[in-house]
């Protein structure tokens, strides 16, 4: 086990904790930029997927993860800004500037849903986000200018820098543009994390009553990280319906948000790399669940493929387990097999448990 | 005559909403965890009465098909809260979110397996049958699925004001750590109060299916509506319940009536964040202050 010696408080907010750290990441990403070199046309695709599910995991993981607001309409935002951006650039406007807006667009319908959706606390506001999930639908449908009604509408050609990037037709560059957003994002939100507002985040999450007491006007700070979750969700917004190329209000239905909090929750809550394992997982599960299928058909009399839902099925039964055994999601899998190799012979099963609470809180506030 | 036509119907509905309303109320007061899985619950109590009273099936007279289903779902009930939810007990309340989401996914899953995905619907003895009052046409299900609504709802009242395991309910509702070192074995009464939620929702099925057709993802929506009924009476409460249920019955039909279309959907949710806003615990909450 590598012992680390803090020896200033710059030590313990520094974006890499040691060189080691930094070479990891760079491998990472280098390996991320390699990917399409290596890999089969259909497996960048994959990759794309998994990038623009993450990013969305991201707007969602610092609003549930880091601030502790549960949302269950997050679906909604990432329509805001899949209108947004395919509305502008009908219109004549650039990709980039078109895909800003769309952020800073959704950035704003968050705020202004902020303030009276933030006066309710726990289920409540759960169930609220959950309407305005519902609510959305039918509105991509009344807003027909915008949205084209119920069939839908087109994304455009993006034209970056003198190329054409299309899902389709140049599979590599789209997945570039999705992996450069990401990794944007991805530095905004780790330098935001070590901020003051990033840590003020952290102490609303934790506790109000104490994080009011420290000085944290609560109600701003929930009303920016909702912001700030929206404006990132609706980037991922943007994203997908260029990839998915064609968005009407059935794009953004109420299991899309519902998959997107599971998505956060089997990933790990509260750390930036469960929205990626998050995304992974479900991205890449339906894959793994239809190989699966195919090798059971092939070997034995029953035939699988009968049965629909199945890979709905699945996800839910291992958020089962995941909820029951292993709170702290797939990054708490993680963090448990890399303790257990640091200590090897000196791990103790209770390392990770953390005390429960029996009391009743959240109608008391 | 219209508006009363349109008012009968909308009291129907509302009382299913209520019905299943309580069974979040139910178990939001014993355990405050809110049961997201509630409408599944609904879906799969009006399979089972489909299951049960049916011809084809097992055929059995209406009641004691409906009794066999409430039977059926509250052992049902008892069981998860036994031996799934019991594990996650003391852990956030939004770990219970995600856990009864998923319960829901699988419970869906589950019926489409066993009944399929076509649209099944209920034979009941009073199919088709209307009640005439001055030119006003009840249908006989109708009044059917109100009578069973306060019947249900009496019953309810009087279990929770006069027997031992309805006080000891609410005590381990208002404060489960007291009322377990008062002697409340809050671990039985929170599998009993799931088992109830298990009853009251495959009643709630079984009215539903003798209404409409029954497909296994018709839970989720009924059951988020039954949520926005659950919300606007205030969690907490069990009548509260009931009048969000009705008010969101009511409020359905004259919305389609009278709105444009594409409001009518909506017109609940709406309500719903309307009322929320305005008085944040729903409109029967009890208001009290967190100490540090």
């Amino acid at each position: 086990m590598r012992v680390q010696f803090k020896s200033s408080y710059d030590d313990d907010i520094n974006l890499f904790q040691d060189n080691r750290h930094r070479i990891q990441y760079g491998i990472l990403i280098l390996l991320a930029i390699a990917a399409p070199f290596v890999l089969p046309e259909y497996f960048v695709g994959e990759l794309t997927q998994i990038a623009i599910w993450s990013l969305a995991g991201l707007g969602l993981m610092l609003l549930v993860g880091h601030t502790g607001q549960v949302s269950l309409g997050h679906a909604a935002f990432m329509a805001i800004g899949a209108f947004a951006n395919i509305a502008l650039m009908t219109r004549g406007w650039p990709f980039i500037p078109a895909l800003i807006a769309s952020a800073v667009i959704t950035g704003v319908a968050g705020a202004v849903l902020a303030r009276p959706l933030l006066r309710m606390t726990g289920i409540y506001l759960a169930i609220a986000t959950l309407a305005l999930s519902v609510i959305i639908e039918d509105i991509a449908i009344i807003a027909e200018p915008v949205t084209g009604g119920v069939s839908g509408v087109f994304a455009p050609i993006i034209e970056l820098f003198g190329y054409e990037i299309d899902r389709y037709g140049t599979p590599t560059a789209f997945y570039y543009l999705c992996l450069g957003v990401l990794l944007l994002v991805t530095l905004m939100y780790a330098n935001l994390l070590r901020s003051p507002t990033g840590r003020a985040f952290l102490a609303v999450r934790d506790s109000e009553v104490s994080a009011r007491a420290l000085g944290v006007n609560v109600a701003n700070t929930k009303t920016l990280a909702f912001t700030l979750s929206c404006a990132i969700t609706g980037l991922a917004g943007a994203l997908y319906a260029h990839m998915v190329q064609v968005v009407n209000y059935e794009s953004f239905l109420i299991l899309i948000s519902i998959t997107l909090l599971l998505q956060v929750v089997i990933g790990g809550l509260g750390s930036m790399h469960g929205a990626f394992l998050g995304a992974m997982v479900v991205v890449l599960l339906p894959q793994v669940i239809a190989t699966l299928r195919d090798l059971v058909n092939a070997h034995t009399p029953i035939a699988l493929g009968n049965y629909p839902g199945m890979d709905m099925a699945a996800f839910a039964l291992i958020i089962l387990i995941m909820v029951i055994y292993e709170p702290r999601g797939l990054y708490g899998v993680w963090l448990k097999v890399r303790t257990w190799f640091q200590l090897f012979p000196l791990y103790r099963k209770g390392m990770f448990r953390r005390s429960r609470t029996y009391l009743k809180t959240e109608r008391m506030r | 005559m219209d508006v009363l036509q349109l008012l009968v119907s909308g009291i129907a509905n509302g009382c299913i909403y209520g019905l299943l309303a309580l069974g979040f109320v139910l178990i939001y007061k014993a355990s405050e965890a809110v049961n997201f899985a509630q409408g599944d619950m609904l879906m799969l109590g009006a399979f089972l009465g489909i299951t049960f009273i049916n011809t084809g099936y097992a055929d059995m007279p209406f009641l004691l098909g409906l009794v066999c289903a409430a039977l059926v779902l509250g052992v049902f009930g008892y069981l998860l809260e036994r031996f799934v939810l019991r594990g996650i007990f003391g852990q956030p309340q939004f770990a219970m979110v995600i856990l009864t989401i998923a319960l829901g996914f699988l419970m869906r899953f589950f019926a489409g397996t066993v009944w399929g995905h076509n649209p099944m619907s209920l034979e009941t003895p009073f199919t088709g049958q209307v009640l005439r009052a001055g030119g006003l046409i009840i249908p006989m299900v109708d009044a059917v699925i109100i009578g069973a609504t306060v019947l249900l709802t009496t019953v309810l009242y009087f279990f929770f004001a006069r027997t031992r395991l309805g006080v000891a309910m609410q005590a381990s509702s208002q404060n489960q750590m007291a009322a377990y070192y008062m002697g409340i074995p809050v671990k039985r009464v929170n599998a009993i109060v799931w088992a109830l939620a298990g009853v009251v929702a495959a009643i709630a099925g079984v009215l539903f299916a003798a209404k409409g057709a029954v497909e296994p993802s018709v839970g989720l929506l009924f059951g988020i509506k039954a949520f926005a009924a659950a919300v606007i009476g205030g969690l907490g409460s069990l009548p509260g319940a009931l009048v969000g249920g009705l008010l969101v019955g009511i409020v359905e039909p004259f919305a389609g009536r009278y709105l444009p279309s594409g409001f009518g959907q909506v017109a609940p949710y709406v309500l719903m964040l309307a009322v929320l806003i305005l008085r944040p615990g729903g409109l029967f909450a009890q208001v009290s202050q967190k100490k540090v």
